[in-house]
């Protein structure tokens, strides 16, 4: 039983559980399942590969948080889900480009998956937004701020890294840079 | 306390790192200080999205190791919708298909370069011209569509001013051409088949039915053998197959066609309109039938209206013969009415005709 299930398409409701307990093997087999999908919608709809890996880990994503936050509902299959989001998501990614000629070649049947694209569309300018601010905020700043608060390392450890003589030194350094940090962010537009 | 120490406190109290009795005065501070609640929320939040950043750029990068093992140019080629062959015969020989068209290209350009082609253009477009002025000339004539077929002699090979065809009526010399070929003229000689000139007078002429009758005087005629073909009285139906012996050039040359209408120029129902490849100079030709009976005469053609030829219907040919006045005949003639041609093919009828076609010469000054 569990042969078949590492390696075929996985249950639905084995992903949700799997990305529930952020299972990698779930994940891949997930990928790896509807990726031929998206890449037959995007490349016989006037995109490429790269066009086609960029909607679906976008797709990914947006089912991924969702089960994330626990408002994921199964109402649907969860192959048409992600179809739904990747052709959303390459619809508007056209009509950014000026290249959608008002038809669209569909390979699967879909739904309507308009608000979930939006919610994903605000988190990703914010990300974009920490990303920047992260990039001008420099070493040792960065490094320090991404251990403290992203990989939840302790300031003892942090201190040590960085040769700090004590921990309130390192503490005051942190502060610092969070400070700077914050202000770089509220600063992007 | 400094915004510094503000910060550890909020940061412990969040993260639960504090004891019992100091979070419940953090509390009761937090319920008090609105700002320090705000403070606290505002720090929440951005941490919060700092969490979720990094574990985004995890996500991603986790995704991106997944994707690296998939072989997506081999899954593309095996999505891509197959397009039609001809555009897939182009994909895949496009350059041996440009090459081919190159060569092509040039060797056309070149043929017609080296052929002269490109540079006649010049000439075709002077010819062009000489159509318009001779088009220009023929509306001049507007009035007068009926062109004579006789035309002008070739000055430099013989002095004769206009030609034509003329064919024998009886075996004793009697010839039958147009009016219009002998009018006006000085001095008339036949020559026959073997290149033989022989002088003639004109007996009788019927300008109405442009029928012209030449007696060869010529002291070295010798009487022709019987005359293969006869007159036909009656009138022929549209539609039959016809031809004509005639003289457009220094040769004779035969000429086949239909009859294609029982009444010639404008209604004119002395003559038939016939389809015949003629020339100037098929003028007084006989209008032959498949079965070898005469039923015309050669004379006029329609100015720019290609294949609308004419010919004297043959019966005015016979009236033309019973309106000769008797003194005119110094020998008797004698309206052949046997046919000898019928039933031969159009080869043999030709060989046995050839003796009996003259080239008609018009001399006057």
């Amino acid at each position: 039983m569990s042969n078949d299930l590492n390696n075929g398409i996985p249950a639905d409701n084995e992903v949700i559980l799997g990305i529930l307990n952020n299972s990698e093997s779930v994940l891949k087999r997930l990928y790896l399942a509807y990726f031929p999908m998206v890449l037959q919608l995007i490349i016989n709809n006037t995109g490429n590969e790269d066009d086609a890996k960029d909607v679906y880990q976008e797709a990914i994503i947006v089912l991924y948080n969702k089960v994330k936050t626990g408002d994921f509902e199964l109402s649907s299959k969860l192959k048409t889900y992600i179809y739904s989001v990747c052709r959303r998501l390459w619809l508007k990614r056209l009509s950014q480009l000026n290249r959608y000629a008002g038809d669209i070649k569909d390979f699967q049947e879909y739904l309507a998956v308009d608000d979930e694209i939006e919610k994903n569309r605000e988190r990703d300018i914010e990300f974009n937004k920490m990303g920047n601010a992260l990039q001008l905020l420099g070493e040792p700043c960065k490094t320090i701020i991404e251990d403290f608060y992203i990989h939840n390392r302790s300031m003892q450890e942090i201190c040590e890294n960085f040769g700090y003589t004590n921990a309130d030194n390192a503490k005051t350094q942190k502060y610092k840079c969070l400070q700077r940090l914050k202000k770089l962010f509220f600063q992007q537009k | 306390m400094s915004e510094n120490q503000w910060t550890e406190e909020i940061e412990r109290y969040l993260n639960g790192e504090m004891t019992g009795e100091e979070r419940a005065r953090f509390e009761l501070l937090r319920k008090e200080n609105a700002d320090l609640n705000s403070s606290i929320a505002g720090h929440k939040h951005f941490t919060g999205l700092l969490k979720h950043y990094g574990e985004r750029l995890e996500l991603e990068r986790r995704l991106d190791a997944i994707h690296h093992e998939i072989d997506v140019h081999a899954l593309k080629d095996e999505l891509a919708e197959q397009p039609s062959w001809i555009v897939q015969l182009w994909r895949n020989h496009h350059s041996k298909i440009s090459v081919a068209a190159s060569i092509a290209i040039f060797a056309v350009l070149g043929t017609l370069f080296f052929t002269g082609y490109l540079s006649n253009r010049e000439q075709n477009y002077v010819r062009l011209r000489g159509e318009v002025a001779k088009i220009n000339r023929k509306a001049d004539n507007i009035n007068n569509k009926l062109n004579s077929l006789n035309r002008p002699g070739n000055a430099n090979t013989n002095a004769a001013k206009f030609r034509g065809t003329g064919f024998a009526l009886s075996s004793n010399g009697y010839i039958v051409t147009n009016y219009h070929v002998v009018s006006n003229a000085d001095s008339v000689s036949v020559q026959n088949a073997g290149g033989k000139s022989f002088s003639t007078r004109v007996v009788y002429t019927e300008p109405q039915s442009d029928i012209a009758i030449l007696q060869i005087t010529d002291p070295s005629f010798k009487n022709l053998s019987p005359i293969p073909y006869s007159i036909r009285k009656s009138e022929s139906d549209v539609g039959e197959n016809v031809f004509t012996i005639g003289y457009p050039g220094n040769a004779m040359v035969l000429g086949p066609g239909y009859l294609t209408a029982s009444t010639g120029f404008n209604g004119d129902s002395t003559a038939y309109q016939v389809s015949i490849p003629v020339d100037y100079g098929n003028s007084g030709g006989p209008l032959l039938d498949s079965k070898g009976n005469l039923i015309g005469i050669i004379n006029a053609k329609q100015s720019q209206v290609e294949g609308a030829h004419f010919a004297v219907k043959s019966n005015y040919l016979i009236n033309a013969i019973h309106n000769i006045p008797a003194d005119s005949l110094n020998k008797s003639l004698n309206i052949n009415t046997r046919n000898t041609l019928a039933g031969l093919s159009l080869k043999q009828q030709y060989k046995k005709l050839e003796n009996y076609i003259f080239l008609v010469r018009v001399y006057n000054q």
